[in-house]
């Protein structure tokens, strides 16, 4: 049997305590204020010493998710050097493959949300191939700016093929989206290839241009989206975010409106993203979005722009290379909507509800923040 | 009395972009056939020989004001267009508002008695130490790394590094830290280099632009 870490080991176990509830049918309004108390008592008596929100979160869960449609994992950001660059990152890689090969019972497809490598080399790219070779579910898989910008998208196009591209799955039309694209800032300049892979891998790097679909992707999506019915539910994979969050970090998509528009005719849209690294939610319209977090490391929330809807994540512990940092599931409602499990590592998951989002905040708000950015 | 004699010799360097790390600017002199002095002018270009003088012989006011008046003129000619700020100019008193009593004379002490055009070179300097700080935040290798990690991966723009909340009890350590303390030990883990020591430039530098980027957040040490 593989080793399995601390984390994964506790996880499960918890997993199966709530599954076991659950079976129990303890789920009515009596049921839910047992259960609560019964896994308080159990976590007294194995002396461990439980944040409130621990048992709400996850019975509330189990109550409304009872039928979901069907469930999805993601990992994103792992942002690998090559193992003898620096092995950290490639620990935590694996351990998120860990941790989705033991969900039990398995996702339907685990999506990659981008930036596989740190810096688009061949090696980065095919050690990142090998790792996601270990998962048991079907991979599906989606290409970020650190992945593209050493040769333009060529190796990782020869190991995953087009980076756009759309498939139907039990009802629901999902898009994968190549929305990394920037306008020329190289040639003039005279950057090589390297130089300019690492202007773009620099967050705060105000010399690369923003990110955009562009018009051929915007096309693209437009003929892809022409014959889709406005009631088929629609989920967008998308590395960055497609709205306007904070331009000096790119934390932005250029022709977000564009694209939005290109989306408002249908009833039920979500676009899950990458390249943040944290906790992020927002709602434009009719369209809820949701951020990955990443295996590597967490970035800060921004000084501004921050949607209103986001409720941060705690800020991360420096001392802990795990913290801030994890993987999680979308569980697809019958709705065609998401429920959305943020699962950090060394914490308590948060789920962030498709209710929160399409009430605009008036329901099922997630757990307060506790520790704010500075 | 007070400006009439400033020598106003110093010729600034145009404002070039901050070299990081690098000495001064060394002015080569050209050396003189007979072993007569040689004096540079401080654009790193123009020099004078001065004839029957030798170096390390005395000289009196009158001769060094007439060297520095010739290698000015020289270099006038060589920039006839250049903007040349006498510093007693700078320092001319404010417009004076309508109406309101022109106030007494101010005191004078020679320390404060700087003008906007020492203010600027100043502010120069202080960011080219900025530039430095902010060059190192940005580069592994410059950091001592062996991981390829930098500190703006997880601190863009200096973000989420809160230099005002410094000295305060860093649980994780068990003690008072200072900022320098948390740099460090960003160096040692996340970086896995070697910490710098207290008097390493590279230390001030990094603090320097830390600070720089929370310019206006109050001080607020102790903060958790």
């Amino acid at each position: 049997m593989a080793h399995k870490s601390i984390e994964t080991k506790y996880y499960e176990e918890r997993a199966s305590f709530f599954e076991d509830l659950a079976r129990m049918g303890a789920l009515s309004r009596r049921g839910f204020l047992h259960v609560a108390g019964v896994s308080a008592g159990i976590a007294a008596a194995k002396g461990l010493i439980v944040p409130q929100s621990f048992q709400l979160i996850e019975i509330a869960q189990a109550a409304e998710t009872a039928t979901p449609g069907f469930t999805i994992a993601y990992i994103s950001d792992t942002h690998l050097y090559t193992r003898k660059v620096n092995d950290r990152f490639v620990r935590s890689a694996v351990k998120a493959v860990e941790e989705v090969n033991a969900l039990d019972p398995q996702p339907d497809f685990v999506l990659f949300g981008g930036d596989l490598a740190q810096l688009g080399r061949g090696e980065e790219l095919d050690l990142g191939a090998q790792i996601l070779k270990d998962l048991k579910a079907p991979l599906k898989m989606m290409v970020g700016e650190h992945d593209w910008f050493l040769d333009m998208g060529e190796h990782w196009r020869s190991l995953f093929g087009p980076s756009q591209y759309s498939f139907d799955h039990k009802g629901v039309h999902f898009v994968t989206l190549m929305s990394v694209q920037e306008k020329d800032f190289w040639t003039a300049r005279g950057m090589t290839p390297e130089e300019r892979m690492q202007t773009v891998a620099g967050l705060d790097n105000g010399i690369q241009s923003r990110f955009e679909v562009g018009p051929e992707g915007r096309q693209w999506l437009q003929n892809d989206l022409a014959a889709i019915d406005k009631k088929t539910p629609v989920v967008i994979f998308s590395h960055s975010p497609l709205y306007k969050y904070y331009r000096n970090w790119n934390f932005w998509t250029e022709d977000a409106d564009e694209v939005q528009a290109i989306l408002a005719k249908f009833d039920t849209v979500s676009v899950i993203h990458g390249h943040t690294h944290q906790l992020l939610v927002n709602r434009l319209g009719n369209i809820s979005f949701y951020g990955l977090l990443s295996t590597a490391w967490p970035w800060p929330y921004a000084p501004e722009g921050l949607p209103k809807l986001t409720v941060q994540m705690n800020r991360a512990d420096p001392f802990n290379a795990f913290d801030g940092c994890g993987d999680g599931q979308l569980n697809v409602l019958a709705s065609g909507m998401i429920d959305k499990v943020y699962n950090l590592w060394n914490r308590n998951p948060v789920t962030v509800r498709a209710n929160y989002l399409s009430s605009n905040g008036a329901k099922d708000r997630p757990p307060a923040t506790t520790l704010a950015s500075y | 009395m007070r400006l009439s004699h400033r020598l106003a010799l110093a010729v600034s360097f145009v404002a070039g972009p901050a070299l990081a790390g690098n000495d001064p600017p060394r002015h080569q002199l050209r050396s003189s056939a007979e072993g007569n002095l040689v004096v540079g002018l401080c654009d790193g270009e123009t020099s004078l020989e001065v004839k029957g003088v030798k170096p390390g012989d005395q000289m009196t006011r009158e001769q060094g004001q007439q060297i520095a008046a010739a290698l000015m003129k020289e270099w006038r000619q060589k920039h006839p267009d250049a903007e040349w700020a006498v510093a007693a100019a700078d320092s001319a008193a404010e417009t004076q508002l309508p109406g309101v009593e022109a106030p007494a004379e101010k005191q004078f002490q020679s320390y404060g008695a700087f003008t906007e055009r020492d203010r600027r070179i100043w502010q120069e300097s202080t960011d080219r130490l900025v530039a430095e700080g902010k060059r190192i935040f940005h580069d592994a290798k410059a950091l001592g790394g062996t991981n390829a990690i930098s500190c703006d991966m997880c601190h863009p723009d200096a973000s989420n590094t809160h230099p005002e909340t410094y000295p305060k009890f860093q649980v994780q350590l068990g003690r008072v830290a200072l900022l320098r303390d948390m740099i460090n030990w960003c160096i040692e883990n996340p970086v896995r280099g070697k910490p710098f020591a207290d008097d390493d430039p590279r230390l001030k530098a990094l603090e320097a632009y830390i600070l720089a980027q929370r310019k206006g957040v109050a001080l607020d040490y102790g903060k958790h």
